[in-house]
């Protein structure tokens, strides 16, 4: 067994906290560079501009680049020869806490019903898997809140099928407009039960920008909806053009026989995310 | 691309009638920001026939909850908020005489109405550029509700604040003229 200690998993998310929502991933940098030289819209290529120089500004005097620095969420693959000496979570949440105290980040989790703030952005949301090895590996996005609100599930018909899918994917993206700060990146899950087809969606998101489907049907099905997106004409924050989505990213599981269900997570432009390894 | 607009905070009915969807802006003057939960206990006061923290005829509301600031600095990365959460209370406060909302995203038919009816303006500001509209911030003050944190109601002092006309008084919509223009599909 390889002894990990948790304080070191605190120390890694913390730090992690406040890289993520001050600077962007290289994959995400790239993908909207290239935004902005494919957008036909003048005012479009303009708010493309605008989001380019924050990113630079964030990045250069380690500010956040949205004050939504959302409320954190963790996909942590632990090595099943990995022995801790104290709880994951309770390693993790303490990162948050001080990461999003001595990051100046905003603390935006709060009680659903009081809608009191837990003032220190925790609970954070954690997925974790056992894999083999002796390493802990931890990735975090920080999700804001205006892409996660235009994200949906549906429990489609079999009978439905593919097309169902593409239509409520497409429609789904049509009734977000400009709220969820697009250009957005799509995560769909496709099949599993009514809650695995929603971490699919959410772990979608998590491949880097540019990378393709190892999956060739899914591959050609996240080609086809990134060009039935582009077609709606919704733009950079909504103000018209030919870019609203830089990517769709599908992750499918098997389902029961009866159901089909479909999960869209939207992620906005400022798409955060980074990872660790211990 | 056109030059911006250069308009003053508060806002005058000579100013909002020369404003169409589209128009690039630059504010300078006084904004207050107010999230969900401010406009929540505005309405609340208003209900009980109660006076409001802040006079609000003819100033502009920035839909915003900024990160904390660091020492010493003015406020943190300062972008707007989705605007549609605040559309259930947004008429009665242009009932009121508020002239200007800053946020982003589509307003509802009810805001659009208002916006018309009582001469007001709706801009965006780009969603998510947080660390670039912060330069435009010279000063925040907390004038109300500072237990709601980043939701309490602070007066800014902003110079050359971008946004973007959405929703003016002569019915232009940016969010309907701008897809309209660029989409593929029926």
């Amino acid at each position: 067994m390889r002894q990990v200690s948790v304080k070191d998993i605190t120390k890694k998310v913390r730090d992690l906290c406040i890289s993520a929502a001050c600077d962007l991933e290289p994959d995400v940098v790239s993908a909207i560079r290239s935004a902005r030289d494919r957008e036909e819209s003048v005012l479009g290529k303009e708010v493309l501009g605008q989001i380019i120089e924050n990113f630079e500004i964030a990045g250069k005097e380690h500010l956040p680049m949205c004050q939504d620095t959302g409320i954190s969420v963790f996909f942590v693959e632990l090595g099943r020869e990995v022995a801790l000496d104290g709880l994951l979570e309770d390693a993790i949440n303490e990162g948050v806490r001080q990461g999003y105290k001595d990051g100046y980040l905003r603390k935006s989790v709060c009680h659903p019903l009081k809608r009191t703030n837990t003032g220190d952005n925790t609970p954070a949301i954690i997925h974790t898997s056992i894999v083999e090895g002796g390493k802990v590996k931890i990735k975090i996005a920080p999700k804001g809140a205006g892409s996660e609100n235009m994200s949906r599930l549906k429990m489609l018909k079999p009978a439905e099928g593919v097309e169902g899918i593409k239509a409520f994917v497409v429609e789904t993206v049509k009734e977000a407009g400009g709220n969820p700060c697009p250009p957005i990146v799509l995560g769909v899950g496709i099949g599993g039960s009514f809650e695995k087809c929603a971490i699919n969606a959410k772990k979608a998101l998590l491949r880097p920008l540019g990378t393709q489907n190892s999956d060739s049907d899914l591959n050609s099905l996240e080609q086809e909806l990134l060009g039935k997106i582009n077609d709606l004409g919704i733009g950079p924050m909504g103000f018209g053009g030919r870019i609203t989505a830089l990517a769709v990213h599908v992750e499918a599981s098997p389902c029961h026989i009866a159901s089909l269900p479909v999960a869209v997570n939207i992620q906005c432009h400022a798409d955060r995310h980074k990872e660790v390894e211990i | 691309m056109t030059e911006p607009i250069r308009i003053t905070a508060p806002l005058t009915d000579a100013v909002i009638e020369k404003l169409k969807a589209g128009d690039k802006v630059l504010i300078t003057g006084v904004m207050y920001t107010a999230r969900d939960a401010a406009h929540k206990r505005l309405i609340d006061l208003l209900n009980a026939g109660k006076e409001l923290p802040v006079d609000l005829r003819g100033q502009i509301v920035y839909y915003v909850g900024p990160t904390p600031e660091k020492p010493g600095e003015v406020i943190g990365s300062a972008g707007p908020t989705t605007s549609g959460r605040m559309d259930a209370y947004t008429p009665r406060l242009i009932e009121l005489g508020l002239k200007g909302m800053v946020g982003k995203g589509a307003r509802s038919k009810e805001v659009r109405d208002s916006i018309i009816a009582h001469k007001a303006v709706y801009m965006a500001a780009v969603g998510g550029a947080a660390a670039l509209i912060r330069r435009s911030i010279k000063k925040a003050e907390i004038i109300a509700y500072e237990d709601l944190g980043p939701e309490a109601i602070r007066r800014l002092e902003v110079v050359d604040f971008p946004a973007i006309v959405v929703n003016d008084i002569h019915g232009g919509d940016l969010f309907l003229q701008g897809v309209e223009k660029f989409r593929r599909v029926s």
